[in-house]
């Protein structure tokens, strides 16, 4: 079927195609295009890690190259999207949004409601999450909740580049504003992905692996660390089903319900801080939906309440894994032969 | 060719008049109605300051957008918002500007290019830089040269979002104009304490922009200076910085003593800066429009006024059914 490429040309093609369908669809961030006003090359970046290369040379002065001002150009984003057009702004890393939150959660959320309905903000606002790099504690964060909690804003976070395009096709279309999170650790994931254009809509989580002892709910890199898990539960007879969020908000707590209905069992498993986080949050909405079908306690599986760390002994202390899901998972099964 | 010494037809003047005596009028009686307890919320009232929101939004079409502040009733009377659905709005009414989910902070409407006002000081600057952004892209395939313009006051001219916004729409050379309303007050704080450069045009300079300062109380002197900055602005000469120094006859809302004016501060403001005074004199002094006219206006608009109260208050309350619709186009 469908060629191999990896989660950035997959961005990388969606925008593109995008760009190309709709006239009213520009790019604005730090370096999209890079080597503004110099001398030497244009499009010497196209982006910090090179996932907008070569659109500039397709699509020319639709990629916008900003100063280093978020709180303008993201605000700008926002602006030019309640006058007709359809602005895609990369924040380079998601630990930005400190300097320019108040476009995003006081302005564009706010837009729709605040004005009777008679306003609205078809913007994208892609980001880098997660993990991994040795980046610190600036550059690294996975920061879903903030946007999730705020009414007006819709969040998307996937984890495979047949997912990031046809969710990204979706965002660019989508007549709210979008908070597109890509997990920095997953750019070079390759994956299935058809040339033509898709749209894969919002609120649709994806079961990626059946079964019937245990629901584990990720989303974004979590995902591959559940699967990783679930692999290594499967050969020692545990069947984990793994449900892959996709969206945060909306976010498809049906097909969590249905799941758990089944197994009787949840371990929640997210890469954000674990207070008021993803897995909170479905935690939550579990045990008050579906306290009865539950057989054992739910089990969170999360980094520790502290900042990302550099020291690459202690990150990778620092970002869930595999052995720790499974652990979650033997912990809620407690001594009971599956269930 | 017009016969008197104004730059404006006898019409431009008339609804100029007009659009200044309606504001003052709405806030004049806001002040008397939150006095007495009708109106829930914040309000602050843009009294004092007409003539900056009517000579600069004359230049101006439904498809040029503004971003106002908190202060924005002025700005969007001058722009063309239907008063009578202000006035609803404030009360918090169906029917209002935003169906009471706004309030005096936020009233908005987009086909007559009124991006809102904003509980959020600063925050329209980069609005405006892409509302701007996108008339430049529209201008580029044919469409007309639409302007922006960010409004912010003396306080929040210092907001990062503002200075920020100041260097991109000169980066981008965006067709956005940032108007300064220096009422001489950030909140309660002195323009003096909290703004450390003597001159907005000066601090325009810096960041590679023109800047102008003009009597904010002169309604010929704001339009003089926003006609020539607009036009310049709609044939790609990029942004400029529009300082309207002003008086504001209230305090920064409703409901603030003010004890930190000056003795006697409020009364010369009244007397000797009120910008519908002066343009009364100007007009009748020259002969070109009779005392009678304005007198006949101003009647006009007392009834528009008691009429859009009458209205506010009779309109229904929003439901419960209201409360969770408008979040999302689609969820």
């Amino acid at each position: 079927m469908a060629r191999k490429i990896s989660m950035k040309q997959a961005i990388n093609e969606a925008l593109d195609q995008e760009m190309v369908r709709d006239p009213t669809v520009v790019l604005m961030g730090e370096d999209i295009v890079g080597g503004a006003g110099g001398d030497g090359e244009r499009d010497a970046w196209g982006g910090v890690l090179g996932v907008t290369k070569g659109l500039y040379a397709k699509h020319g002065d639709r990629l916008l190259d900003t100063p280093l001002s978020e709180s303008a150009y993201v605000g700008a984003a926002i602006g030019a999207a309640t006058c007709g057009m359809r602005p895609v702004a990369e924040l380079m890393f998601v630990d930005f949004m400190g300097v320019c939150f108040d476009q995003i959660f006081n302005q564009a959320a706010k837009f729709k409601y605040m004005f009777g309905g008679r306003a609205q903000t078809p913007v994208v606002i892609r980001t880098m999450v997660g993990a991994g790099f040795r980046a610190a504690a600036q550059h690294s964060q996975m920061l879903t909740p903030l946007f999730t909690h705020i009414p007006g804003l819709k969040v998307v976070c996937p984890s495979t580049p047949y997912d990031t395009k046809g969710l990204l096709i979706q965002s660019i279309r989508d007549n709210d504003p979008v908070i597109f999170c890509e997990h920095k650790n997953l750019y070079g994931f390759e994956g299935e992905v058809p040339e033509a254009s898709y749209a894969i809509p919002f609120g649709e989580a994806n079961i990626v692996r059946e079964g019937k002892h245990v629901s584990i709910v990720a989303y974004g890199l979590m995902v591959h660390r559940a699967l990783d898990a679930a692999a290594a539960l499967a050969r020692e007879g545990v069947e984990a089903e793994v449900i892959d969020l996709r969206t945060l908000s909306p976010l498809d707590i049906d097909t969590v319900l249905e799941s758990v209905a089944k197994t009787g069992r949840l371990v929640c498993v997210d890469e954000a801080s674990p207070r008021c986080s993803i897995a909170a949050d479905v935690s939550a909405q579990v045990a008050q939906r579906a306290f009865a079908a539950l057989e054992g306690p739910i089990e969170m599986v999360t980094p520790p309440h502290v900042p990302v760390p550099f020291s690459p002994a202690l990150e990778d202390l620092y970002i869930p894994s595999a052995a720790q899901v499974a652990a979650a998972v033997k912990r809620t099964m407690g001594g009971s032969k599956h269930g | 060719m017009s016969g008197h010494p104004f730059p404006q037809s006898k019409e431009q003047l008339l609804h100029a008049y007009r659009t200044m005596r309606t504001i003052r009028e709405f806030e004049e009686r806001l002040h008397v109605d939150f006095g007495r307890g009708d109106i829930p919320g914040f309000v602050h009232l843009y009294a004092g300051e007409e003539a900056a929101a009517a000579g600069i939004m004359m230049h101006l079409t439904d498809s040029d957008r503004i971003a106002s502040t908190h202060r924005g009733h002025g700005h969007c009377i001058a722009k063309g918002v239907d008063v009578v659905a202000m006035m609803k709005e404030i009360y918090g009414r169906r029917g209002g500007s935003c169906e009471g989910k706004g309030g005096s902070m936020h009233i908005a409407d987009l086909d007559k290019g009124m991006m809102g006002a904003n509980g959020i000081l600063g925050a329209g600057a980069p609005l405006v830089c892409g509302a701007a952004l996108a008339a430049k892209f529209r201008a580029k395939s044919g469409g007309p040269s639409d302007v922006a313009i960010s409004f912010v006051g003396d306080g929040a001219s210092n907001q990062g979002t503002f200075l920020e916004s100041l260097n991109l729409a000169a980066v981008w050379n965006l067709p956005a104009i940032f108007v300064v309303e220096n009422n001489g007050y950030a909140e309660s704080t002195s323009r003096d304490y909290g703004v450390a450069v003597d001159s907005y045009v000066d601090r325009a300079a810096g960041f590679g922009l023109p800047g102008v300062t003009v009597d904010g109380t002169d309604f010929f002197a704001v339009h003089e200076a926003a006609g020539e900055i607009i036009s310049r602005a709609r044939k790609g000469g990029g942004p400029a910085l529009l300082e309207c120094k002003m008086v504001r006859f209230y305090g920064h809302f409703e409901g603030d003593a003010q004890t930190y004016r000056g003795p006697g501060e409020l009364d010369r403001i009244r007397a000797d800066h009120d910008c519908l005074k002066k343009f009364s004199a100007a007009v009748t002094g020259a002969g070109v429009i009779m005392p009678a006219e304005l007198q006949a206006i101003d009647l006009e608009v007392l009834r528009l006024i008691e009429r859009a109260v009458g209205e506010a208050k009779a309109a229904p309350q929003p439901s419960a059914k209201d409360l969770t619709t408008d979040v999302y186009v689609s969820y």
